[in-house]
């Protein structure tokens, strides 16, 4: 039993790598290749050489191996510094690389898989004077999706009401974090980046956008997340990058042992002394770890 | 999405916040109104003088009222990162370059047909050339203002000291347009010379920087 408690369903271990070789087979389809991302800025350098693949399987493939998701998970982990947020906005083609290349859904230039992409910023990206389905509306627009049905579609998935009139700069942090990721998937994209998608947002509201996004990984959605809170999406996480110090340090299967149930979740926390137990039971996810000790 | 339609959408989408906020109009109108009382206070002319200075009066008065306009134009795109959210898009950045151009032309000429009135009873104008002339004066001057301005003012969004930075270039590069603009409005108020030239002028100032502008402005805006 891990020295932290718990259960980990499609963990191989600390330390435990994928093989990339196996997974670019005839069966998969690339969705990011990144070759040697080197990236100063002035004299720092944030990355320094990252290189990696990342492909997911076939539908079909899927299907055959018995694996409900067609999708794929990665979070990037790594402290503050660490290149998580350079990396991404170079995927997302905010940033060019210094040095290296990116390729997204088989393009170089970024612009072509531009609508097939969905970006989340660190900053919510929103007009602080429109309310929510204004926002949506535009940055809808942008895509060529006019209808309204949409925007309410994405507004209500991430749990709000696309009725609220008031602007969203009068929204508490957690709702626009949430207004933020609706935007980002408001015209269905193929490949979504997140950037802190959790920051500020409260436990339950946590819980509820990353079912949303193993529910998209589900439906065959290769989702990038960096996040400081890895726990929340342990259930939903296939694959972990850590980088330090810009170079990716490792990448593992599912979340590293030791990022599992982090002190404020822990069942003895004050906080979750009485419902946490119940929650990890409701949502699928691991017990905690004084239930799996208990056990 | 045509180029056009983007256009069309975030020129209503600026048209709205800018009809909530009101930031740049109130800014503008306040710091046009000082122009002009401060300026009848200080010269006092004659109907006469007036006509020779006011070209140059109210050009200067508008000009130095759009930079306000035109540093509030990118200012709402960067709160909050905004603009990285249609950078991610596929809309292309030309759509962009083009609604904000149209929606500071609209804000600075509601500027002129505000403050135009007030020019005419505190100088006492009145034309003698075809007062028809200045509204064609109008349109291709506030169109040269801001095209440029709008170009210049997305160059110096990611400099630290913007307010400064937008006129420093912007005022160097209009001067033939303010040249033209002056000398056109002169020539009308006065009757004593065809504006003819200076309005011809001014239409290839604008064609020009209005077609370098929309061939640069992707490049700008995906600057680093």
């Amino acid at each position: 039993m891990p020295a932290a408690g718990g259960c980990a369903p499609t963990d191989a271990g600390p330390g435990s790598s994928v093989d990339t070789s196996q997974q670019t087979m005839a069966n998969t389809r690339p969705v990011v290749s990144l070759q040697g991302i080197v990236r100063h800025f002035g004299r720092f350098a944030a990355l320094r050489g990252v290189t990696a693949e990342f492909t997911a399987p076939t539908r079909a493939t899927a299907a055959r191996a018995g694996d409900p998701a067609p999708g794929r998970l990665y979070l990037i982990l790594g402290e503050n510094g660490a290149g998580k947020s350079t990396l991404l906005r170079i995927m997302a083609g905010l940033l060019k690389p210094t040095r290296g290349s990116v390729t997204m859904l088989g393009a170089t230039d970024l612009r072509e898989v531009a609508a097939r992409v969905g970006y989340m910023g660190h900053a919510p990206l929103l007009y602080d004077e429109l309310s929510a389905m204004e926002n949506l509306r535009y940055f809808a627009g942008l895509y060529g999706i006019v209808d309204d049905a949409r925007c309410q579609a994405a507004i209500r998935l991430v749990g709000l009401d696309p009725e609220l009139k008031r602007g969203v700069g009068q929204y508490s942090q957690g709702m626009r974090q949430r207004i933020s990721l609706a935007r980002a998937i408001v015209h269905d994209p193929e490949l979504l980046l997140l950037d802190e998608p959790f920051s500020n947002v409260d436990v339950q509201s946590a819980r509820e956008m990353a079912r949303l996004l193993g529910n998209m990984r589900n439906d065959g959605k290769t989702i990038f997340v960096v996040t400081h809170q890895p726990a929340v999406l342990e259930a939903v996480a296939d694959e972990s990058l850590l980088l330090s110090a810009g170079l990716l340090a490792a990448r593992e299967r599912g979340l590293p042992e030791y990022m599992k149930f982090p002190f404020s979740q822990r069942a003895d926390h004050p906080d979750h002394m009485d419902n946490d137990n119940k929650d990890k039971g409701d949502d699928g996810a691991c017990p905690s770890p004084v239930e799996g000790g208990e056990r | 999405m045509t180029v056009m339609a983007v256009a069309r959408r975030t020129l209503a989408k600026d048209l709205r916040l800018e009809w909530r906020a009101k930031d740049a109009v109130n800014s503008m109108l306040f710091f046009a109104l000082l122009v002009v009382v401060i300026f009848s206070f200080s010269f006092d002319p004659t109907a006469e003088e007036s006509r020779r200075i006011a070209g140059g009066l109210v050009w200067v008065a508008f000009l130095f009222a759009a930079v306000v306009a035109l540093n509030q134009t990118w200012a709402r795109e960067l709160r909050n990162q905004v603009l990285d959210a249609y950078r991610v898009s596929p809309a292309p950045a030309v759509s962009l370059f083009l609604a904000k151009a149209v929606g500071n032309f609209i804000l600075v000429s509601v500027l002129e047909a505000l403050m135009t009135p007030l020019f005419i009873v505190f100088y006492n104008l009145r034309s003698v050339g075809p007062a028809y002339q200045l509204l064609v004066i109008a349109v291709l001057g506030t169109w040269a203002l801001v095209v440029n301005g709008t170009f210049f003012a997305a160059i110096s969004i990611r400099t630290r000291s913007r307010e400064i930075m937008l006129p420093l270039i912007l005022f160097p590069i209009s001067i033939p347009a303010l040249l033209a603009m002056v000398d056109a409005t002169t020539s009308v108020l006065t009757g004593e010379a065809s504006p003819r030239f200076w309005m011809q002028l001014l239409a290839v100032y604008d064609v020009v920087f209005t077609t370098v502008c929309l061939a640069l402005f992707d490049t700008v805006i995906n600057a680093e």
